[in-house]
């Protein structure tokens, strides 16, 4: 049985004529693109726009705040260069084993915290950002320290994927980025989802109608953890060269603010929000010294006319100029 | 709903004021001029927790880059100055990197406040084949070198060797060490440790302390309760140093306590207060540079630099001004002996700069020397009576 979306809309069913209509600019995006620096922006919004739609499943899904999805980022991220630098894994199982401890830790962390009810999540997962921030920055002789480290090129079966290839780049980052939509659609269509929108609504009223409130927040908690480290392990690859900045507080915040921007609860509009908060501050340098100022000033606006974020805000005005 | 329709438009207009100042810029940029420019990109850490390295970088790459146009130039053709604020993160150090090379078109690159920045960078220049002389510390940014990267700042490891130059000639040969946690006092406690050996020095305590940490006392508790030290190295950055002093002074330990070049700042005398008498520090000429003596073949330059500096800026001199200093000069330099930007050609002028004199000492590049400098670059401090006095 379906849950009957809030309109009968094209671009409203997401998983149909939403994940088309994403291909399509993804296609069509590299003809804009004059040359590698442009591409280089796209590919990191890509990047951030996996990690942002794994967040917003928690954020706008399962209710919760997570403060330090930058140390799921920076695990993946660290455990991809680690491994395959020091260790020389082939990169694809160290992405794997990376997601997989990550996996590991969100579960632990996750699990006596979600069954309290409230934003504890958000305190856990800010302390334990912390932690893996400092653990990264002190243990020198591992991850380089402060001063961070190199990571060999992206190896897919012999394939070799210097992080100077933008193109293939671009191919790659866009395919992982219609397969994290595609699959954070359907968890959101599954029975996981409507669970969660479930107790979205009303957690009592959840509970009673037999819905494990806690055990379905953990299991989003630790799909968005992975989804973050699988982002981590691709910028790292792509970036040749890392450093504990990826791990920080204020990259966490940052990709909360992506979430926030784009829309809660909005896939599209997660990947909308990754897209402006990466590519605005690449057009804002025109303003020199006032840039931080503008960049400021603009989330502000936004965020005071358009409360529900650049998408669905925007959904709302097409249909409200309709007859 | 009305009141929901007209607020997208003001965000609209917006972007559009926005896209169009842009075009603005970018147009009296590049059209100006019949005369194509050299361009030079840089990319500097002006905001953030390193922007006490970009800050002084920025304002003073801008002050010469007008000084060498209103004086024509150089090689007949204007210079362009492009500056990005990377806020000290080498991912943004990469990106605006990337536009310097492929969208900026620039000659040369001149930047990197950080290491991370800089060696997030490395790879690019290499690739692009573009010269880069970087502003940041670490010894790993020309050690292995690389073709197309230079830097104008001493290494943390010369640091340590004009200290233990120091302590040999004091007699001194067991000594205890301090030093902060963050990146620029590990890296240091790292090439003292490593460099020792080579003066014969023995380390019989080495205690760290965090970047945030405000107080030192049980760890110089421990340096005081070993036997033998003679002299105490404190390597470290910002406000630890001065703590350590004032925890120093308070414990009275009576030896010769050696700090950093990471500590070369009026703020240093300031923060440590009395403390801070007959401590003895490596640093650049720049911080004395009237005191230097007349025939002192560094004072022309150190004195006309911080002058200018302090004149136009209103604000103290700092060393990392000076590294933006001596690599764009080095960069003009070699630009006018190749006489033309090509890359190739402007790469090899910059490997060849022999006996160039800049606010760090004296640079000679050579093939397998991409840092140039030696340690007389260092002028061994002592502070007395809350000032910095020459030792040698």
């Amino acid at each position: 049985m379906r849950v009957p979306l809030p309109s009968d809309d094209w671009i409203a069913d997401p998983r149909r004529g939403g994940l088309a209509l994403l291909a399509l600019v993804l296609v069509v995006l590299p003809i804009f693109l004059p040359n590698r620096f442009y591409y280089d922006v796209a590919i990191h919004a890509g990047l951030a726009a996996i990690a942002v739609v794994g967040l917003n499943l928690l954020i706008g899904y399962a209710g919760q705040i997570s403060l330090g999805h930058a140390g799921f980022f920076g695990l993946g991220a660290y455990g991809s260069a680690v491994l395959t630098g020091t260790h020389g894994w082939p990169p694809l199982l160290a992405l794997l084993a990376s997601a997989l401890v990550v996996a590991v830790l969100a579960f632990l962390v996750g699990r006596p915290i979600l069954r309290l009810r409230g934003h504890y999540l958000a305190m856990a997962t800010l302390g334990m950002g912390l932690l893996i921030f400092m653990v990264i920055t002190n243990e020198r002789t591992v991850t380089g320290g402060p001063d961070g480290m190199a990571v060999p090129a992206l190896d897919i079966f012999g394939f070799s994927l210097s992080g100077r290839n933008k193109q293939a780049w671009y191919a790659l980052v866009a395919l992982c980025l219609l397969l994290a939509v595609w699959l954070a659609l359907n968890l959101i269509d599954s029975p996981v989802g409507r669970a969660l929108r479930a107790l979205h609504g009303s957690e009592v009223a959840a509970r009673v109608g037999g819905v494990d409130v806690a055990e379905y927040k953990l299991i989003i908690f630790v799909i968005s953890a992975v989804y973050a480290s699988v982002a981590g392990s691709l910028s790292a690859h792509y970036g040749g060269f890392i450093t504990p900045d990826a791990v920080g507080f204020l990259h966490s915040i940052e990709l909360v603010t992506m979430v926030v921007l784009g829309g809660m609860a909005s896939t599209y509009g997660a990947v909308v929000g990754a897209a402006v908060l990466v590519a605005l501050p690449q057009f804002l340098t025109a303003f020199h010294d006032y840039e931080q100022v503008m960049l400021g000033a603009i989330l502000i606006v936004c965020m005071i006319f358009l409360r529900r974020g650049l998408l669905p805000s925007a959904i709302d005005l097409i249909r409200a100029r309709r007859p | 709903m009305d009141k929901m329709r007209f607020k997208p438009m003001l965000c609209s207009r917006l972007t559009l004021a926005c896209a169009a100042l842009a075009t603005a810029i970018a147009a009296g940029g590049g059209a100006a001029d019949a005369q194509e420019p050299i361009r030079i990109g840089s990319f500097l850490s002006v905001t953030g927790p390193a922007s006490f390295l970009g800050d002084p970088e920025q304002k003073t790459l801008e002050m010469y880059v007008e000084e060498l146009n209103a004086a024509g130039g150089v090689i007949g053709r204007p210079l362009e100055l492009i500056v990005y604020d990377d806020g000290g993160d080498a991912n943004a150090a990469r990106t605006f990197a990337t536009r310097l090379i492929d969208d900026d078109e620039v000659d040369l690159i001149i930047g990197g406040s950080t290491t991370g920045a800089t060696m997030a960078v490395v790879p690019l220049a290499e690739e692009a084949e573009i010269p880069f002389i970087s502003l940041a510390g670490a010894v790993v940014i020309i050690d292995p070198v690389k073709a197309w990267v230079f830097k104008t700042p001493h290494t943390d490891r010369m640091a340590c060797e004009k200290i233990f130059e120091d302590m040999v000639a004091n007699g001194i040969s067991t000594i205890a060490m301090i030093a902060g946690t963050g990146g620029f006092g590990t890296s240091m406690r790292e090439q003292c440790l490593d460099a020792a050996d080579a003066y014969e020095i023995t380390i019989v305590a080495d205690e760290t302390y965090g970047p945030r940490d405000s107080d030192m006392t049980p760890q110089l508790t421990n340096i005081r309760n070993t036997e033998g030290v003679e002299a105490v190295l404190n390597a470290g950055f910002g406000q630890g140093p001065a703590i350590v002093t004032r925890n120093f002074a308070q414990l009275g330990i009576d030896v010769p306590l050696y700090q950093s070049h990471g500590v070369a700042s009026a703020s240093y005398i300031e923060l440590a207060g009395d403390a801070a008498e007959g401590v003895r520090l490596p640093a650049s000429a720049l911080l004395v540079a009237e005191d230097l003596p007349e025939d002192d073949p560094q004072r022309e330059v150190v004195v006309s630099y911080k002058q200018a500096f302090e004149e136009r800026w209103d604000q103290p001199v700092s060393t990392f001004g000076g590294h933006a200093y001596d690599a764009l000069f080095i960069a003009v330099d070699a630009i006018e002996r190749a006489g033309t930007t090509d890359p190739a050609a402007v790469r090899d002028a910059i490997e060849q700069t022999s006996g160039f004199m800049g606010t760090a000492g004296e640079v000679n590049f050579s093939p397998d020397d991409h840092l140039g400098l030696d340690l007389t670059a260092f002028r061994m401090l002592e502070i007395r009576d809350g000032t910095w006095t020459i030792v040698e």
